[in-house]
């Protein structure tokens, strides 16, 4: 079983949920997230006082998917995430020790 | 023959005294008109000033809360809008108890007296000093509005360091101290710089340019002096956490605004429309002028340049409102607007004080240079103000040829500046050495919400859902 945890743009969320829905991943964790990779922010001004903002809003997925899945749904993120500029965001794979459901208690792929 | 006579002269009698009756009747009829017409027009007059009042407690409730509020870190949200709050509570009993009598009782040139201890005298009747169409109690309670809202114009250059009990001890005392000197001197009888009632040094201030936000400005500038810069302060971002907060309370400042000046006329009349027009023009202008320096300065106008030059040309427009015309408010808010822009965005960064929400920048620079401009474009045909011994209406400012105005403003601008920094300083020093101004350090970084009131202003994230 493999954690995928992709760091997206905000206003690609929508079209990732629905491609990742499309494929079969069934569960999905959604967070609101500030950061910056290489990505600049911008400057604010206040009463004539200049604010650097370089903390930028995101939106962090959070998946646990069977190993036979994680290809395709790291390709079902790219094709819908991807702009090509700065900012678009990493995706990164762990591996997961054990998955439980909580409602009956099912253990290993069959929690997913 | 006699008998005659004498039926003749009844019957003249009769007839005489008939007449005379009805000639008292009809006299009695206008004399009863008149009673009614003058109830009418005093009806008018109290029904705006008791909504005047109102609206001048809005601009503290929740206006200037929501305005500073908006300005600070969301951990001290709370704790700032408390201290609009605790001003109108607090000061409405020292008003009652002291502070109505030691502002406008009698008494000598700089302060009033105790006549008015416990509002003793303050009733129905009409003061005819002050306002002689409108009880004596609704004079009380709409100057009642703007005791409150001038201490709670300070709290925005101390925000976010100062003891929650310190500052209501130090707001009392400088309601007695620098208020209501200020506030006797300019508009209480015998006053010194009272232009209505024959002060000496006849300073015109419509509707408290120099009573609240002179010594308002300064204090502010005093504190923020005093009890030093914020933790982190000029390095550590703290902008706004929220406009919006800041935009409504702005919006219901301007609308509030038309009970500080407009009000001041003390009557629903011509001259409440002449402030209340020229007040809308000064605002208008100066939230132009901001925004046009701003844009030319930063590169993008901003809502919070925008709304923080509205206050400026209202702020500017407070002395001058009852005495200029609606063009020049409209010069007055030019000025004013990229005045206070200049004060704040260049003169604040300079020397470095943390006046945390500008209430020197706002208040005490555009009150400064409204009082100066009102001693320059006041003029009789709006508001014939100065009359000679013989009833003679004599010009106002300078733009009439009255060039000593200018003067006068000046001298009275100086007064409330020495008061303000004499009183600010010896009350600032006296609440130190007893309770302490300043929280610990560590409160200060935790946020004033929590350490102070035991609140959070936004408990959006708690699992109570």
């Amino acid at each position: 079983m493999t954690k995928l945890e992709a760091v997206i743009q905000p206003s690609k969320l929508e079209t990732v949920k629905e491609a990742l829905i499309e494929i079969g991943v069934d569960g999905m964790t959604v967070i609101e997230v500030r950061g910056h990779g290489r990505q600049k922010g911008h400057t604010e001004f206040y009463r004539g006082r200049e604010y650097t903002v370089d903390l930028l809003p995101k939106i962090k997925l959070e998946i646990v998917l069977n190993d036979d899945l994680v290809d395709k749904a790291v390709t079902a993120i790219i094709k819908t995430a991807q702009t090509g500029k700065i900012g678009d965001g990493k995706i990164f794979l762990t591996r997961i020790d054990e998955a439980i459901r909580i409602r009956n208690e099912e253990r290993g792929a069959a929690a997913l | 023959m006699r008998r005659r006579g004498f039926s003749a002269f009844l019957l003249l009698g009769i007839v005489l005294s008939s007449s005379a009756v009805w000639a008292d009747a009809a006299s009695d009829r206008i004399a009863k008109l008149e009673q009614q017409v003058t109830a009418a027009q005093g009806s008018a007059d109290n029904a705006w000033m008791l909504v005047s009042a109102a609206l001048v407690l809005l601009m503290t409730g929740p206006g200037l809360a929501l305005f500073y509020g908006g300005l600070v870190r969301k951990k001290n949200v709370l704790a700032t809008m408390m201290q609009s709050f605790a001003m109108m509570a607090i000061i409405t009993v020292v008003w009652g108890v002291i502070g109505y009598s030691l502002c406008f009782g009698s008494g000598n040139s700089f302060i009033g007296g105790f006549g008015h201890v416990l509002l003793h005298g303050v009733g129905a009747a009409p003061d005819p000093d002050y306002a002689g169409t409108i009880p004596q109690q609704t004079f009380m309670i709409y100057q009642l509005m703007f005791a409150i809202i001038t201490p709670a114009l300070i709290t925005g250059a101390f925000a976010e360091r100062m003891k929650f009990s310190a500052m209501a001890v130090f707001m009392v005392l400088w309601s007695l101290i620098v208020y209501a000197p200020m506030a006797h001197m300019v508009w209480g009888k015998g006053g010194l710089l009272n232009a209505a009632l024959g002060g000496r040094i006849p300073t015109l201030d419509f509707a408290g340019g120099t009573v609240v936000h002179v010594t308002s400005g300064v204090s502010a500038l005093v504190c923020a002096w005093y009890l030093g810069k914020r933790i982190g302060y000029p390095h550590e971002p703290m902008p706004p956490h929220s406009v919006v907060l800041s935009f409504i309370g702005a919006c219901l400042l301007w609308v509030g605004w038309f009970g500080f000046n407009a009000g001041s006329a003390l009557a629903a009349s011509a001259l409440a429309t002449s402030a209340f027009v020229a007040t809308h023009f000064g605002a208008a202008a100066a939230a132009l002028s901001w925004s046009a320096a701003e844009w030319l300065h930063n590169g993008k106008p901003s809502v919070l340049g925008g709304i923080s030059g509205a206050v400026a040309g209202l702020v500017a427009i407070t002395p001058a409102a009852g005495f200029v015309t609606p063009m020049s408010a409209l010069i007055i808010g030019f000025v004013a607007g990229a005045f206070c822009f200049f004060m704040v965005a260049k003169v604040k960064q300079k020397f470095r004080y943390d006046d945390s929400l500008d209430a020197f920048g706002v208040h005490g620079a555009g009150g400064t240079i409204g009082a100066l401009l009102t001693g320059i474009f006041a003029t009789s045909a709006v508001n014939p103000i100065f009359h000679n011994d013989s009833g003679q209406i004599l010009p106002s400012g300078v733009i009439e040829g009255h060039a000593r105005q200018l003067l006068n403003q000046f001298v009275g601008v100086v007064i409330a500046w020495v008061l303000a920094i004499v009183g600010t300083l010896i009350l600032l020093k006296i609440v130190d050495a007893t309770i302490g101004l300043r929280v610990s350090a560590d409160h200060e970084v935790q946020g004033l919400d929590l350490t102070q009131h035991g609140e959070e202003g936004y408990a959006w994230d708690s699992s109570a859902v």
